[in-house]
């Protein structure tokens, strides 16, 4: 009797035909049932296809069509000319807000990375501890992570506000007289978008709190032995242990400070303002500015491409560097 | 002392036994006094938004000193005008955001179950050529698919509300049927720890992998399931890109969309606002409580190689 091995993925159980037809069972080297065979190959790609057809339709022509627009002049009601490299000329010479847009983002790389990879770290330390209540705490500072970052940043607006804010009030009932005019003024803009980040320092925590313990005790015991103190312990034990953890949470710190988008969205309005004297045109800003306020699409692709090749620069950098100060146990 | 021990760990060797040297007591006192103080930075804010929110309408938002707790005013009915306010109903907008993730979580449940199945039981040609080709996709450039995916959707007529449809929210939900592969990979090393000899036993009975998948894998991986249906419901509710570029008539907003744009318009009422944001919170929050030990899991496992 032939076994119903291989039913299609819309048979319902008992009423789906056995499918495995003569010209499998006559192929050599397929076997006409079990793994391997050509009617479980069938199911495979039945199975699969919502993937496939998901890749193909959102993903891979939109990658090839997203080349072409970068070419073109398209703009949200009319179709694009071709027009080569109109757009990247543009780009670097003739759009205003540019440079600005990349010394901004480039800014908040250099204060973003450091400030989020270390607190994590410093945080994830502290959690570290074998005492009491650490579970409640690590619990604690996880919930901002699951928070809509639109409420966050509303939330961060409010308090920040530079006049009746209540950081600002704080700041001043502890003797500081003429605090930061956070969003308000353009030397501090980034930084109040900083202080936002830092209220999520638990996910970070989080994932170093993971590769803290995953460290053999044996290590800092051996260290202990040969005396050394907890300094050197950090210093030669921690650190090296936890640098993969490290470079993890730098590639991905890195990615997300390039493309940050979100926050200042909300805090300057869907109509793409920028902060004051555009101390907050992050790059993806302009690249939503030019494209779906601006609506010039054909630009904005090509805008796209260039944060795409100035990113993997960052992270082909990034691994260049990674032999030198990353750790792997053998 | 060692309820947090990691594995491994032996609690009992001489030199951690717990004697309290002043030393330890000081030390333990530092990182108490840290904690605290990190503790006050996270709940803080959250106390002075719901004083704020609990305010009635003619009381100042903003006072010297701040106030970090309710102490004076327990207005619920603020939340109740949040909710019901003809010009920003907010309750509306988190009917809609939920009808959107209810809809997304059916897809991702769907969709991500049924391509792990075929990596982790099913075996065919091309199969790790399309298993890196999954993992791959992560790696593509989200901003540069940002602007041809628009113009995909827009083209197609999946833009804003056409005849009464919201049809923005289609590309915010159909995309979630394709599957994602952070899901994907999730799922199959989850459907990989369950026994084959139960597919096996099933096969000799006559069941067809269609059989398999729903009577024995799927019910098996429920609780990798949930984890999928947390994380799509988070990223659906706080989701606030899709939302702006596809959605038109704020009748059908978003709680994070609604909010952005009230928070740019001139003579908001801040005590309202503090309420919407409570609002667009507390689902997050809710979920949270329930599943954090399987959520943390998931979020600390990808930071560990090997």
């Amino acid at each position: 009797m032939a076994m119903q091995l291989g039913d299609g993925v819309g048979g319902e159980e008992g009423s789906a035909a056995p499918i495995v037809g003569d010209a499998a069972l006559s192929r050599p080297g397929w076997r006409p049932t079990g793994p391997g065979s050509r009617s479980e190959e069938r199911a495979a790609y039945l199975f699969l296809a919502p993937w496939i057809i998901g890749a193909v339709v959102f993903l891979l022509i939109p990658l090839g069509w997203a080349v072409w627009l970068s070419f073109t002049d398209e703009q949200l009601l009319r179709p694009g000319q071709f027009i080569g490299l109109d757009n990247y000329v543009e780009a670097f010479t003739g759009d205003r807000h540019f440079y600005k847009s990349i010394g901004v983002t480039l800014t908040w790389i250099v204060i973003a990375v450091p400030v989020f990879l270390i607190s994590g770290l410093l945080v994830a330390l502290l959690l570290n501890q074998k005492l009491r209540g650490m579970s409640f705490f690590r619990t604690l500072l996880y919930v901002p992570a699951v928070l809509s970052g639109v409420a966050i940043a509303v939330l961060w607006f409010t308090l920040l506000n530079s006049d009746l804010g209540a950081v600002n009030q704080l700041l001043r009932s502890i003797g500081i007289e003429d605090p930061p005019n956070w969003f308000q003024d353009p030397d501090f803009a980034l930084w109040g978008v900083a202080i936002m980040g830092l209220w999520g320092v638990g996910t970070n925590a989080i994932i170093y709190l993971a590769g803290l313990q995953n460290i053999p005790p044996d290590l800092y015991e051996a260290a202990g032995m040969d005396g050394a103190g907890a300094w050197a312990k950090f210093r030669h034990i921690t650190l090296p242990m936890l640098s993969p953890t490290m470079f993890f949470l730098f590639i991905g710190e890195l990615t997300a400070a390039l493309v940050i988008i979100g926050p200042v969205i909300v805090i300057s309005g869907a109509g793409g303002a920028a902060g004051p004297a555009d101390s907050l045109l992050f790059y993806m800003l302009l690249l939503y500015r030019r494209g779906f306020v601006e609506g010039q699409l054909g630009y904005a692709a090509a805008l796209a491409w260039i944060l795409t090749v100035i990113g993997l620069t960052l992270v082909w950098l990034t691994f260049k560097l990674e032999k030198r100060f990353v750790f792997y146990q053998a | 002392m060692t309820e947090l021990a990691a594995p491994g760990r032996r609690p009992n060797r001489p030199e951690r036994l717990a004697r309290l040297t002043p030393r330890r007591l000081a030390h333990a006192a530092f990182v108490y006094a840290c904690l605290l103080a990190l503790a006050a930075f996270i709940i803080l804010p959250l106390g002075w938004m719901l004083t704020a929110a609990l305010k009635p309408n003619n009381v100042p938002v903003f006072t010297f000193p701040a106030e970090w707790f309710p102490t004076e005013h327990f207005n619920f009915g603020t939340f109740v005008e949040a909710l019901t306010q003809p010009r920003e109903p907010y309750g509306r907008f988190a009917l809609n955001s939920l009808l959107l993730a209810s809809v997304n979580i059916v897809g991702a449940v769907f969709s991500n179950s049924l391509i792990a199945y075929a990596f982790a039981r099913l075996q065919f040609r091309g199969k790790n050529v399309l298993f890196a080709a999954v993992l791959a996709t992560m790696l593509l450039p989200a901003p540069v698919l940002l602007i041809p995916q628009f113009l995909l959707f827009f083209n197609i007529g999946w833009y804003g509300t056409q005849d009464g449809f919201p049809a923005g929210y289609l590309p915010l939900t159909v995309p979630a049927f394709t599957g994602n592969p952070f899901f994907i990979f999730l799922l199959r090393q989850y459907m990989r720890t369950i026994p084959k000899e139960l597919d096996e036993a099933a096969r000799i009975d006559g069941a067809g992998h269609w059989t398999i998948y729903t009577r024995i894998i799927l019910p098996l991986s429920v609780p990798a399931l949930l984890v999928v249906a947390v994380f799509t419901f988070l990223g659906v509710w706080n989701d606030f890109f899709g939302p702006l570029l596809y959605l038109d008539d704020p009748q059908w907003f978003t709680v994070p969309l609604a909010l952005a744009r009230e928070v740019t318009t001139v003579g908001t009422e801040w005590n309202i606002v503090m309420a919407a944001t409570l609002v667009a919170m507390l689902p997050p929050l809710l979920i949270y409580a329930f599943s954090q030990n399987k959520l943390m899991g998931g979020i600390a496992s990808v930071g560990i190689r090997g």
